[in-house]
Protein backbone atom coordinates (compact mmCIF):
# COMPACT_ATOMS: atom_id res chain seq x y z
CA UNK A 1 0.00 0.00 0.00
CA UNK A 2 2.84 2.58 1.13
CA UNK A 3 4.48 1.73 -3.02
CA UNK A 4 1.16 2.30 -4.43
CA UNK A 5 0.93 5.48 -2.27
CA UNK A 6 4.17 6.67 -2.93
CA UNK A 7 3.27 5.94 -6.57
CA UNK A 8 0.17 8.03 -6.65
CA UNK A 9 1.91 10.91 -4.69
CA UNK A 10 4.75 10.94 -7.45
CA UNK A 11 1.56 11.24 -10.47
CA UNK A 12 -0.58 13.98 -8.40
CA UNK A 13 3.02 16.13 -7.82
CA UNK A 14 3.69 15.66 -11.35
CA UNK A 15 0.14 16.97 -12.68
CA UNK A 16 1.05 20.32 -10.61
CA UNK A 17 5.00 20.67 -10.89
CA UNK A 18 4.23 21.27 -14.51
CA UNK A 19 1.82 24.01 -15.71
CA UNK A 20 -0.51 20.79 -16.57
CA UNK A 21 -2.56 20.36 -13.38
CA UNK A 22 -3.90 24.10 -12.90
CA UNK A 23 -4.68 24.22 -16.94
CA UNK A 24 -6.59 21.31 -16.54
CA UNK A 25 -8.17 22.73 -13.23
CA UNK A 26 -8.60 26.15 -14.77
CA UNK A 27 -10.30 24.95 -17.65
CA UNK A 28 -12.43 22.41 -15.92
CA UNK A 29 -13.63 25.16 -12.97
CA UNK A 30 -14.52 27.56 -16.54
CA UNK A 31 -16.55 25.15 -18.48
CA UNK A 32 -18.35 23.86 -15.17
CA UNK A 33 -19.16 27.69 -14.01
CA UNK A 34 -20.83 27.46 -17.47
CA UNK A 35 -22.74 25.05 -17.35
CA UNK A 36 -23.88 25.96 -13.75
CA UNK A 37 -25.09 29.31 -14.59
CA UNK A 38 -27.11 28.68 -17.52
CA UNK A 39 -29.40 26.45 -15.63
CA UNK A 40 -29.44 28.83 -12.72
CA UNK A 41 -30.22 31.72 -15.01
CA UNK A 42 -33.20 29.76 -15.97
CA UNK A 43 -34.08 29.09 -12.66
CA UNK A 44 -33.97 32.42 -11.65
CA UNK A 45 -36.20 33.69 -14.80
CA UNK A 46 -38.75 31.14 -13.84
CA UNK A 47 -38.74 31.91 -10.02
CA UNK A 48 -39.68 35.41 -11.32
CA UNK A 49 -42.76 33.96 -12.88
CA UNK A 50 -43.55 31.80 -9.77
CA UNK A 51 -43.43 34.80 -7.48
CA UNK A 52 -46.90 35.64 -8.60
CA UNK A 53 -47.98 32.13 -7.76
CA UNK A 54 -47.29 31.24 -4.21
CA UNK A 55 -48.82 27.63 -4.69
CA UNK A 56 -45.87 25.95 -6.46
CA UNK A 57 -42.57 26.05 -5.76
CA UNK A 58 -39.16 25.01 -7.69
CA UNK A 59 -36.80 22.27 -7.14
CA UNK A 60 -33.09 23.60 -7.14
CA UNK A 61 -31.83 20.01 -7.50
CA UNK A 62 -33.64 18.97 -10.00
CA UNK A 63 -33.35 22.44 -12.26
CA UNK A 64 -30.13 22.94 -11.43
CA UNK A 65 -28.06 20.56 -9.65
CA UNK A 66 -28.80 17.56 -12.28
CA UNK A 67 -28.64 19.16 -15.36
CA UNK A 68 -25.17 20.34 -14.21
CA UNK A 69 -23.99 17.57 -13.14
CA UNK A 70 -24.99 15.49 -16.19
CA UNK A 71 -23.08 18.08 -18.77
CA UNK A 72 -19.74 17.91 -15.94
CA UNK A 73 -19.65 14.44 -18.22
CA UNK A 74 -19.25 16.01 -20.97
CA UNK A 75 -15.98 18.12 -19.51
CA UNK A 76 -14.62 14.80 -18.73
CA UNK A 77 -15.11 13.26 -22.33
CA UNK A 78 -12.92 16.28 -23.76
CA UNK A 79 -10.46 16.67 -20.30
CA UNK A 80 -9.53 13.13 -19.38
CA UNK A 81 -7.64 12.18 -22.43
CA UNK A 82 -5.07 14.88 -21.62
CA UNK A 83 -4.93 13.39 -17.84
CA UNK A 84 -4.10 9.93 -18.56
CA UNK A 85 -2.20 10.01 -21.79
CA UNK A 86 0.92 11.06 -20.34
CA UNK A 87 0.80 8.71 -17.63
CA UNK A 88 2.90 5.70 -19.38
CA UNK A 89 3.88 7.30 -22.38
CA UNK A 90 5.88 9.52 -20.50
CA UNK A 91 6.92 7.01 -18.67
CA UNK A 92 8.06 5.20 -21.43
CA UNK A 93 9.54 8.04 -23.09
CA UNK A 94 12.06 9.06 -20.87
CA UNK A 95 13.13 5.91 -19.82
CA UNK A 96 11.87 5.97 -16.09
CA UNK A 97 9.46 2.55 -16.58
CA UNK A 98 12.76 1.00 -16.28
CA UNK A 99 13.07 2.52 -12.78
CA UNK A 100 10.00 1.36 -11.84
CA UNK A 101 9.60 -1.87 -13.80
CA UNK A 102 13.30 -2.87 -12.03
CA UNK A 103 11.81 -2.10 -8.26
CA UNK A 104 10.71 -4.22 -5.93
CA UNK A 105 7.01 -2.99 -6.79
CA UNK A 106 4.55 -5.06 -8.94
CA UNK A 107 3.01 -4.18 -11.72
CA UNK A 108 -0.62 -3.82 -9.92
CA UNK A 109 0.79 -1.51 -7.35
CA UNK A 110 2.12 0.80 -10.12
CA UNK A 111 -0.86 0.97 -12.07
CA UNK A 112 -3.09 1.36 -8.82
CA UNK A 113 -0.64 3.99 -7.73
CA UNK A 114 -1.21 6.10 -11.32
CA UNK A 115 -4.79 5.61 -10.91
CA UNK A 116 -5.17 6.65 -7.70
CA UNK A 117 -2.99 9.83 -8.83
CA UNK A 118 -4.97 10.45 -11.62
CA UNK A 119 -8.19 10.16 -9.46
CA UNK A 120 -7.12 12.48 -6.97
CA UNK A 121 -6.44 15.20 -9.87
CA UNK A 122 -9.97 14.53 -10.66
CA UNK A 123 -10.99 14.72 -6.98
CA UNK A 124 -9.55 18.46 -6.91
CA UNK A 125 -11.20 19.71 -9.40
CA UNK A 126 -14.55 18.34 -8.31
CA UNK A 127 -13.53 20.02 -5.01
CA UNK A 128 -13.61 23.15 -6.76
CA UNK A 129 -17.14 23.14 -7.52
CA UNK A 130 -18.34 22.76 -4.46
CA UNK A 131 -17.71 26.75 -4.12
CA UNK A 132 -20.98 26.59 -6.61
CA UNK A 133 -23.13 24.72 -4.50
CA UNK A 134 -21.88 26.51 -1.51
CA UNK A 135 -23.57 29.53 -3.10
CA UNK A 136 -26.76 27.34 -3.75
CA UNK A 137 -26.86 26.42 -0.19
CA UNK A 138 -26.61 30.47 1.07
CA UNK A 139 -29.18 31.69 -1.12
CA UNK A 140 -31.52 28.61 -1.27
CA UNK A 141 -32.42 25.67 0.78
CA UNK A 142 -31.19 22.47 -1.77
CA UNK A 143 -31.38 18.45 -0.67
CA UNK A 144 -28.21 17.29 -0.04
CA UNK A 145 -28.37 13.59 -0.37
CA UNK A 146 -29.11 13.45 -4.20
CA UNK A 147 -26.18 16.14 -4.69
CA UNK A 148 -23.67 13.09 -2.72
CA UNK A 149 -25.00 10.63 -4.82
CA UNK A 150 -24.24 12.94 -7.69
CA UNK A 151 -20.97 13.65 -6.52
CA UNK A 152 -20.15 9.60 -6.05
CA UNK A 153 -21.42 8.61 -9.86
CA UNK A 154 -19.42 11.73 -11.41
CA UNK A 155 -16.65 9.89 -9.27
CA UNK A 156 -17.47 6.39 -10.35
CA UNK A 157 -17.81 7.61 -13.86
CA UNK A 158 -14.72 9.51 -14.55
CA UNK A 159 -13.11 6.57 -12.73
CA UNK A 160 -14.12 4.24 -15.49
CA UNK A 161 -12.67 7.11 -18.07
CA UNK A 162 -9.95 7.10 -16.15
CA UNK A 163 -9.20 3.33 -16.66
CA UNK A 164 -9.80 3.15 -19.78
CA UNK A 165 -7.17 6.11 -20.48
CA UNK A 166 -4.43 4.62 -18.55
CA UNK A 167 -4.70 1.56 -20.51
CA UNK A 168 -4.59 2.84 -23.94
CA UNK A 169 -1.44 4.93 -22.57
CA UNK A 170 0.25 2.00 -21.62
CA UNK A 171 -0.26 1.05 -25.32
CA UNK A 172 1.97 3.76 -26.57
CA UNK A 173 5.22 5.35 -26.41
CA UNK A 174 3.58 8.29 -27.98
CA UNK A 175 1.10 10.81 -26.43
CA UNK A 176 -0.79 12.77 -29.10
CA UNK A 177 -1.54 8.99 -30.33
CA UNK A 178 -2.13 7.98 -26.84
CA UNK A 179 -4.87 11.41 -26.22
CA UNK A 180 -6.18 10.78 -29.96
CA UNK A 181 -6.95 7.13 -29.31
CA UNK A 182 -8.40 8.24 -26.03
CA UNK A 183 -10.91 10.23 -26.87
CA UNK A 184 -12.28 7.91 -29.55
CA UNK A 185 -12.82 5.19 -27.32
CA UNK A 186 -14.50 7.91 -24.90
CA UNK A 187 -16.83 8.72 -27.63
CA UNK A 188 -17.57 5.40 -28.47
CA UNK A 189 -18.66 4.78 -25.19
CA UNK A 190 -20.20 7.77 -25.13
CA UNK A 191 -22.66 7.05 -27.92
CA UNK A 192 -22.78 3.34 -28.36
CA UNK A 193 -26.62 2.75 -27.47
CA UNK A 194 -27.40 5.44 -30.36
CA UNK A 195 -27.66 2.90 -32.87
CA UNK A 196 -29.94 0.65 -30.50
CA UNK A 197 -33.29 1.31 -31.97
CA UNK A 198 -32.05 -0.69 -35.27
CA UNK A 199 -30.10 -3.47 -33.78
CA UNK A 200 -33.32 -5.12 -32.11
CA UNK A 201 -34.43 -5.02 -28.78
CA UNK A 202 -31.93 -7.74 -27.14
CA UNK A 203 -28.83 -5.49 -28.37
CA UNK A 204 -30.78 -2.31 -27.82
CA UNK A 205 -30.68 -3.91 -23.83
CA UNK A 206 -27.10 -4.81 -24.04
CA UNK A 207 -25.79 -1.49 -25.69
CA UNK A 208 -28.17 0.96 -23.41
CA UNK A 209 -26.28 -1.22 -20.61
CA UNK A 210 -22.74 -0.33 -22.07
CA UNK A 211 -23.25 3.06 -22.06
CA UNK A 212 -21.19 4.95 -19.60
CA UNK A 213 -23.67 7.58 -19.59
CA UNK A 214 -26.81 5.99 -18.81
CA UNK A 215 -25.88 4.58 -15.76
CA UNK A 216 -25.60 7.95 -14.29
CA UNK A 217 -28.82 9.10 -14.58
CA UNK A 218 -29.75 7.79 -11.27
CA UNK A 219 -26.83 9.09 -9.37
CA UNK A 220 -28.07 12.31 -10.42
CA UNK A 221 -31.70 12.15 -9.75
CA UNK A 222 -30.04 10.75 -6.30
CA UNK A 223 -30.70 6.88 -6.65
CA UNK A 224 -27.95 4.49 -5.67
CA UNK A 225 -29.02 1.53 -7.14
CA UNK A 226 -26.14 -0.91 -6.61
CA UNK A 227 -26.33 -2.57 -10.46
CA UNK A 228 -24.87 0.53 -11.46
CA UNK A 229 -22.36 0.94 -9.02
CA UNK A 230 -21.42 -2.62 -9.57
CA UNK A 231 -21.27 -1.77 -13.42
CA UNK A 232 -18.67 1.11 -12.92
CA UNK A 233 -16.60 -0.77 -10.39
CA UNK A 234 -16.62 -4.00 -13.00
CA UNK A 235 -15.63 -1.22 -15.55
CA UNK A 236 -12.72 0.29 -13.77
CA UNK A 237 -11.20 -3.27 -12.23
CA UNK A 238 -11.97 -4.20 -15.99
CA UNK A 239 -9.65 -1.27 -17.43
CA UNK A 240 -6.76 -1.70 -15.09
CA UNK A 241 -7.05 -5.39 -15.74
CA UNK A 242 -5.94 -4.54 -19.23
CA UNK A 243 -3.33 -2.06 -18.11
CA UNK A 244 -1.73 -5.17 -16.24
CA UNK A 245 -2.18 -7.47 -18.87
CA UNK A 246 -0.38 -4.60 -21.93
CA UNK A 247 2.62 -3.57 -19.37
CA UNK A 248 3.07 -7.12 -18.78
CA UNK A 249 2.71 -8.43 -22.45
CA UNK A 250 5.11 -5.38 -23.26
CA UNK A 251 7.76 -7.38 -20.51
CA UNK A 252 7.83 -10.05 -22.56
CA UNK A 253 8.12 -8.32 -26.05
CA UNK A 254 11.19 -6.12 -24.67
CA UNK B 1 26.21 -13.64 -6.00
CA UNK B 2 25.14 -12.88 -9.94
CA UNK B 3 24.61 -15.84 -11.74
CA UNK B 4 23.73 -16.20 -15.15
CA UNK B 5 22.64 -19.84 -17.08
CA UNK B 6 21.98 -20.25 -20.40
CA UNK B 7 20.13 -16.70 -21.03
CA UNK B 8 18.46 -16.45 -24.81
CA UNK B 9 16.43 -13.66 -25.51
CA UNK B 10 14.59 -13.16 -28.62
CA UNK B 11 13.10 -10.42 -30.19
CA UNK B 12 10.74 -12.05 -32.99
CA UNK B 13 13.32 -13.79 -35.16
CA UNK B 14 16.33 -12.19 -33.85
CA UNK B 15 18.35 -13.87 -31.07
CA UNK B 16 19.36 -10.56 -29.19
CA UNK B 17 21.24 -12.63 -26.48
CA UNK B 18 22.52 -16.26 -26.99
CA UNK B 19 22.98 -18.96 -24.67
CA UNK B 20 24.89 -16.77 -22.11
CA UNK B 21 26.50 -17.81 -19.41
CA UNK B 22 28.72 -16.57 -16.72
CA UNK B 23 28.84 -15.75 -12.82
CA UNK B 24 29.39 -12.90 -10.30
CA UNK B 25 31.16 -13.45 -7.73
CA UNK B 26 30.48 -11.25 -4.15
CA UNK B 27 32.56 -8.22 -4.45
CA UNK B 28 33.84 -8.32 -7.52
CA UNK B 29 33.63 -5.97 -10.85
CA UNK B 30 32.42 -7.60 -13.86
CA UNK B 31 33.13 -6.03 -17.21
CA UNK B 32 30.75 -6.64 -19.89
CA UNK B 33 32.41 -6.02 -23.30
CA UNK B 34 30.82 -5.90 -26.73
CA UNK B 35 30.21 -3.84 -29.78
CA UNK B 36 26.92 -1.47 -29.87
CA UNK B 37 24.25 -3.98 -30.42
CA UNK B 38 25.71 -7.16 -28.92
CA UNK B 39 23.66 -7.86 -26.23
CA UNK B 40 24.38 -6.10 -22.75
CA UNK B 41 21.86 -4.28 -22.31
CA UNK B 42 19.27 -7.07 -23.19
CA UNK B 43 21.37 -8.95 -20.93
CA UNK B 44 21.34 -6.76 -17.80
CA UNK B 45 17.60 -5.87 -18.53
CA UNK B 46 17.05 -8.93 -18.06
CA UNK B 47 19.17 -9.87 -14.84
CA UNK B 48 17.11 -6.57 -13.45
CA UNK B 49 13.72 -8.47 -13.83
CA UNK B 50 13.13 -5.49 -16.56
CA UNK B 51 12.17 -7.91 -19.05
CA UNK B 52 11.74 -11.97 -18.87
CA UNK B 53 14.26 -14.06 -20.56
CA UNK B 54 12.97 -16.40 -23.38
CA UNK B 55 15.29 -19.35 -21.82
CA UNK B 56 17.58 -19.76 -19.61
CA UNK B 57 17.73 -18.23 -15.80
CA UNK B 58 19.25 -15.56 -13.79
CA UNK B 59 19.75 -14.98 -10.24
CA UNK B 60 20.79 -12.27 -8.11
CA UNK B 61 22.16 -13.26 -4.45
CA UNK B 62 20.21 -16.68 -4.92
CA UNK B 63 17.24 -14.74 -5.72
CA UNK B 64 15.60 -15.87 -9.56
CA UNK B 65 14.86 -12.83 -10.68
CA UNK B 66 12.02 -14.60 -12.64
CA UNK B 67 10.55 -16.57 -9.62
CA UNK B 68 11.18 -14.16 -7.24
CA UNK B 69 11.03 -10.87 -8.51
CA UNK B 70 10.53 -8.58 -5.77
CA UNK B 71 13.41 -10.57 -3.38
CA UNK B 72 15.69 -10.38 -5.75
CA UNK B 73 15.10 -6.53 -7.03
CA UNK B 74 15.81 -5.56 -3.53
CA UNK B 75 18.80 -6.64 -3.75
CA UNK B 76 19.63 -4.98 -7.59
CA UNK B 77 20.57 -1.55 -8.09
CA UNK B 78 20.29 -0.38 -11.98
CA UNK B 79 21.39 2.03 -13.45
CA UNK B 80 20.44 2.21 -17.47
CA UNK B 81 21.86 3.86 -20.06
CA UNK B 82 19.90 6.44 -19.56
CA UNK B 83 19.47 8.02 -16.08
CA UNK B 84 15.87 7.29 -15.04
CA UNK B 85 14.74 11.21 -13.78
CA UNK B 86 11.38 12.96 -13.86
CA UNK B 87 12.46 15.78 -15.12
CA UNK B 88 10.14 18.05 -13.41
CA UNK B 89 11.47 16.62 -9.68
CA UNK B 90 14.20 18.42 -7.94
CA UNK B 91 17.05 16.01 -7.10
CA UNK B 92 15.71 15.46 -3.25
CA UNK B 93 12.45 14.87 -4.38
CA UNK B 94 13.17 11.93 -6.49
CA UNK B 95 15.87 10.28 -4.26
CA UNK B 96 13.19 10.59 -1.38
CA UNK B 97 10.67 8.94 -3.70
CA UNK B 98 13.24 6.29 -5.20
CA UNK B 99 13.45 5.03 -1.47
CA UNK B 100 9.76 4.90 -1.36
CA UNK B 101 9.74 2.48 -3.81
CA UNK B 102 12.98 0.49 -2.79
CA UNK B 103 11.38 0.06 -0.10
CA UNK B 104 13.00 1.93 2.55
CA UNK B 105 10.90 2.98 5.78
CA UNK B 106 13.33 4.19 7.93
CA UNK B 107 15.25 7.46 7.59
CA UNK B 108 14.78 8.37 4.34
CA UNK B 109 16.21 11.41 4.68
CA UNK B 110 19.02 9.85 6.14
CA UNK B 111 19.69 7.35 3.59
CA UNK B 112 18.89 10.08 0.99
CA UNK B 113 21.89 12.65 2.23
CA UNK B 114 24.06 9.38 2.82
CA UNK B 115 23.78 8.85 -1.28
CA UNK B 116 24.14 12.33 -2.26
CA UNK B 117 26.97 12.28 -0.29
CA UNK B 118 28.69 9.33 -1.92
CA UNK B 119 27.81 10.69 -5.52
CA UNK B 120 28.79 14.39 -5.21
CA UNK B 121 25.48 15.31 -5.77
CA UNK B 122 24.51 17.06 -2.41
CA UNK B 123 24.99 20.73 -3.55
CA UNK B 124 22.53 19.28 -6.45
CA UNK B 125 19.28 18.62 -4.13
CA UNK B 126 16.81 21.50 -5.38
CA UNK B 127 17.99 21.49 -8.70
CA UNK B 128 15.59 19.91 -11.38
CA UNK B 129 16.77 16.68 -12.91
CA UNK B 130 16.08 18.02 -16.20
CA UNK B 131 17.93 21.02 -15.89
CA UNK B 132 21.38 19.21 -14.26
CA UNK B 133 24.60 18.31 -17.09
CA UNK B 134 25.02 15.03 -18.31
CA UNK B 135 27.47 14.33 -15.35
CA UNK B 136 25.21 15.12 -12.68
CA UNK B 137 22.37 12.99 -14.35
CA UNK B 138 24.20 9.94 -14.76
CA UNK B 139 25.75 10.73 -11.19
CA UNK B 140 21.93 11.19 -9.90
CA UNK B 141 21.23 7.73 -11.81
CA UNK B 142 24.14 6.24 -9.78
CA UNK B 143 22.96 7.93 -6.38
CA UNK B 144 19.38 5.94 -7.41
CA UNK B 145 20.63 2.79 -8.02
CA UNK B 146 22.71 3.31 -4.94
CA UNK B 147 20.35 4.56 -2.34
CA UNK B 148 18.94 0.99 -0.95
CA UNK B 149 22.06 -0.09 -0.39
CA UNK B 150 21.81 -3.43 -2.86
CA UNK B 151 24.24 -6.26 -3.34
CA UNK B 152 24.42 -6.16 -6.44
CA UNK B 153 24.76 -3.45 -8.68
CA UNK B 154 24.28 -3.24 -12.81
CA UNK B 155 25.29 -0.58 -14.30
CA UNK B 156 24.71 0.43 -18.36
CA UNK B 157 27.47 2.42 -19.62
CA UNK B 158 27.94 4.69 -16.55
CA UNK B 159 30.29 6.85 -18.09
CA UNK B 160 28.66 7.60 -21.32
CA UNK B 161 28.79 10.84 -22.36
CA UNK B 162 30.91 12.32 -19.28
CA UNK B 163 34.14 14.53 -19.87
CA UNK B 164 37.07 13.00 -19.08
CA UNK B 165 37.46 14.05 -15.23
CA UNK B 166 34.26 12.97 -14.90
CA UNK B 167 34.69 9.22 -16.31
CA UNK B 168 38.00 9.24 -13.75
CA UNK B 169 35.84 10.59 -11.05
CA UNK B 170 32.99 7.45 -11.74
CA UNK B 171 35.88 4.74 -12.06
CA UNK B 172 37.23 5.72 -8.58
CA UNK B 173 33.67 5.54 -6.90
CA UNK B 174 32.85 2.74 -8.79
CA UNK B 175 36.21 1.19 -7.32
CA UNK B 176 35.30 1.86 -4.40
CA UNK B 177 31.95 0.44 -4.24
CA UNK B 178 33.35 -2.61 -5.30
CA UNK B 179 33.71 -4.99 -1.97
CA UNK B 180 31.09 -4.07 -0.50
CA UNK B 181 29.16 -4.74 -3.80
CA UNK B 182 28.73 -6.61 -6.74
CA UNK B 183 29.10 -4.76 -9.97
CA UNK B 184 28.59 -5.88 -13.43
CA UNK B 185 29.46 -2.64 -15.46
CA UNK B 186 28.87 -2.64 -19.21
CA UNK B 187 30.99 -0.48 -21.60
CA UNK B 188 32.37 -0.38 -25.25
CA UNK B 189 35.67 1.24 -24.43
CA UNK B 190 38.47 -0.45 -23.45
CA UNK B 191 40.66 1.14 -21.28
CA UNK B 192 37.58 1.15 -18.93
CA UNK B 193 37.48 -2.60 -18.68
CA UNK B 194 41.28 -2.86 -17.78
CA UNK B 195 41.11 0.07 -15.51
CA UNK B 196 38.03 -0.91 -13.49
CA UNK B 197 36.90 -4.71 -14.03
CA UNK B 198 38.60 -7.78 -12.38
CA UNK B 199 37.03 -9.76 -14.86
CA UNK B 200 35.84 -9.19 -18.26
CA UNK B 201 32.64 -11.34 -20.25
CA UNK B 202 33.40 -10.24 -24.12
CA UNK B 203 30.17 -10.32 -26.14
CA UNK B 204 29.54 -10.03 -29.56
CA UNK B 205 26.41 -10.94 -31.79
CA UNK B 206 24.53 -12.03 -28.28
CA UNK B 207 27.17 -14.96 -27.63
CA UNK B 208 29.79 -14.68 -25.14
CA UNK B 209 33.32 -15.11 -26.85
CA UNK B 210 35.48 -14.83 -23.78
CA UNK B 211 35.53 -14.69 -20.13
CA UNK B 212 38.70 -13.73 -18.49
CA UNK B 213 40.79 -11.29 -16.33
CA UNK B 214 42.06 -8.72 -18.82
CA UNK B 215 45.93 -9.06 -18.15
CA UNK B 216 45.24 -13.77 -18.84
CA UNK B 217 43.07 -11.99 -22.05
CA UNK B 218 45.90 -10.24 -23.76
CA UNK B 219 48.50 -12.73 -22.85
CA UNK B 220 46.60 -15.75 -24.16
CA UNK B 221 45.75 -14.52 -27.24
CA UNK B 222 49.18 -12.76 -27.67
CA UNK B 223 50.36 -16.04 -29.56
CA UNK B 224 52.60 -15.75 -31.78
CA UNK B 225 55.12 -13.04 -30.37
CA UNK B 226 56.53 -9.96 -32.17
CA UNK B 227 58.93 -7.63 -31.53
CA UNK B 228 59.41 -3.63 -32.28
CA UNK B 229 62.78 -2.87 -34.07
CA UNK B 230 64.06 0.72 -34.76
CA UNK B 231 67.51 1.02 -36.63
CA UNK B 232 68.58 3.40 -38.89
CA UNK B 233 70.12 2.28 -42.41
CA UNK B 234 68.58 1.84 -45.65
CA UNK B 235 64.81 0.15 -45.12
CA UNK B 236 64.89 -2.65 -48.00
CA UNK B 237 68.27 -3.82 -46.77
CA UNK B 238 67.57 -3.89 -43.02
CA UNK B 239 63.89 -5.46 -44.17
CA UNK B 240 65.51 -8.19 -46.02
CA UNK B 241 68.14 -8.82 -43.58
CA UNK B 242 65.44 -9.39 -40.64
CA UNK B 243 63.99 -11.94 -42.92
CA UNK B 244 66.55 -14.01 -43.10
CA UNK B 245 66.85 -14.35 -39.30
CA UNK B 246 65.57 -17.89 -38.09
CA UNK B 247 62.81 -17.70 -36.65
CA UNK B 248 61.30 -14.78 -37.76
CA UNK B 249 57.68 -15.07 -40.16
CA UNK B 250 57.23 -11.67 -41.16
CA UNK B 251 58.76 -8.63 -41.36
CA UNK B 252 56.69 -5.20 -41.77
CA UNK B 253 58.03 -1.87 -41.44
CA UNK B 254 55.35 0.58 -39.96
CA UNK B 255 57.35 3.63 -40.09
CA UNK B 256 60.20 5.53 -41.50
CA UNK B 257 61.22 8.95 -41.47
CA UNK B 258 64.56 9.70 -42.96
CA UNK B 259 66.40 6.68 -42.33
CA UNK B 260 65.14 5.88 -39.16
CA UNK B 261 62.70 2.87 -39.28
CA UNK B 262 60.46 1.15 -36.97
CA UNK B 263 60.09 -2.45 -38.33
CA UNK B 264 57.84 -5.07 -36.47
CA UNK B 265 59.78 -8.15 -36.54
CA UNK B 266 56.82 -11.26 -36.09
CA UNK B 267 58.10 -14.95 -34.85
CA UNK B 268 56.94 -18.50 -33.84
CA UNK B 269 56.30 -18.53 -30.42
CA UNK B 270 58.50 -20.30 -28.03
CA UNK B 271 61.92 -18.93 -30.74
CA UNK B 272 63.20 -16.16 -28.45
CA UNK B 273 65.13 -13.85 -31.84
CA UNK B 274 65.99 -10.78 -29.85
CA UNK B 275 69.48 -11.38 -29.47
CA UNK B 276 69.97 -12.74 -33.04
CA UNK B 277 67.49 -9.51 -34.44
CA UNK B 278 70.51 -7.69 -32.81
CA UNK B 279 72.89 -9.03 -33.62
CA UNK B 280 72.21 -8.64 -37.49
CA UNK B 281 71.47 -5.30 -37.62
CA UNK B 282 74.67 -4.06 -35.68
CA UNK B 283 76.60 -6.59 -38.47
CA UNK B 284 74.85 -4.80 -40.95
CA UNK B 285 76.48 -1.38 -39.37
CA UNK B 286 72.78 0.33 -39.20
CA UNK B 287 72.64 1.81 -35.79
CA UNK B 288 69.85 0.04 -33.27
CA UNK B 289 68.19 2.66 -31.65
CA UNK B 290 65.53 0.37 -30.01
CA UNK B 291 64.36 -2.67 -29.50
CA UNK B 292 61.38 -4.06 -27.42
CA UNK B 293 58.22 -6.95 -26.82
CA UNK B 294 55.46 -5.80 -28.60
CA UNK B 295 52.08 -6.27 -26.37
CA UNK B 296 48.72 -6.77 -27.48
CA UNK B 297 46.53 -3.99 -25.71
CA UNK B 298 43.17 -5.26 -24.69
CA UNK B 299 42.16 -3.43 -27.83
CA UNK B 300 44.00 -5.83 -30.30
CA UNK B 301 42.88 -8.71 -28.39
CA UNK B 302 38.93 -7.16 -28.76
CA UNK B 303 39.40 -6.79 -32.18
CA UNK B 304 41.11 -10.09 -32.72
CA UNK B 305 38.13 -11.94 -31.10
CA UNK B 306 35.63 -10.16 -33.07
CA UNK B 307 37.27 -10.73 -36.40
CA UNK B 308 37.97 -14.35 -35.82
CA UNK B 309 34.15 -14.46 -34.76
CA UNK B 310 33.25 -12.75 -37.79
CA UNK B 311 35.43 -14.94 -40.16
CA UNK B 312 33.84 -18.41 -38.81
CA UNK B 313 30.21 -16.62 -39.68
CA UNK B 314 31.57 -14.66 -42.77
CA UNK B 315 29.62 -12.07 -42.60
CA UNK B 316 29.35 -8.66 -44.72
CA UNK B 317 31.23 -5.89 -44.59
CA UNK B 318 29.43 -3.42 -42.69
CA UNK B 319 29.51 -5.18 -39.25
CA UNK B 320 32.95 -5.91 -39.22
CA UNK B 321 32.80 -1.95 -39.84
CA UNK B 322 30.64 -1.60 -36.63
CA UNK B 323 33.05 -3.95 -34.42
CA UNK B 324 35.43 -1.76 -35.14
CA UNK B 325 33.46 1.52 -34.46
CA UNK B 326 32.55 -0.12 -31.43
CA UNK B 327 36.43 -0.65 -30.37
CA UNK B 328 37.55 2.76 -30.91
CA UNK B 329 34.46 4.54 -29.96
Amino acid sequence: MRNVLAIAQRELNAYFASPIGYVMIGFFALLFGWFFYVPLAFFEQQSMGMGMNPNQTLNINQMIIGPTLMNTTVIMLFLFPLITMRTYAEEKRQGTIELLLTSPITDIQIILGKFLGAIALYACMLALTLIHLGILFIYGNPEWKPIVTGYLGLLLMGGCFLSVGLFISSLTKNQIVAAMATFAVFLMLWVINWIGQFVGPTMQTVLAYLSLTDHFDDFAKGVIDTKHVIYYLSFIAFGLFLTVKSVDSERWRG
Amino acid sequence: MIEVQHLSKRYGPVKAVDDVSFRAEAGEILGFLGPNGAGKTTTMRIITGYMPATEGKASVAGFDVFDHPLEAKKRTGYLPETPPLYPDMTVREYLNFVAKIKGIRADIRGQVDAVMKKTWVSDMGHRHCGKLSKGYKQRVGLAQALIHNPDVLVLDEPTAGLDPKQIIETRQLIRALAGSHTIILSTHILPEVSQTCQRVVIINKGKVVAIDTPEALTDQLRGAQSLIVQAQGPAEDIQRALQNVTGVTRVAVSETRDLTGTYQVDSDSGVDIRREVAATVVRGGWGLLELRPSRLSLEDVFLKLMTEENTEAAPPASETTESTEGANA
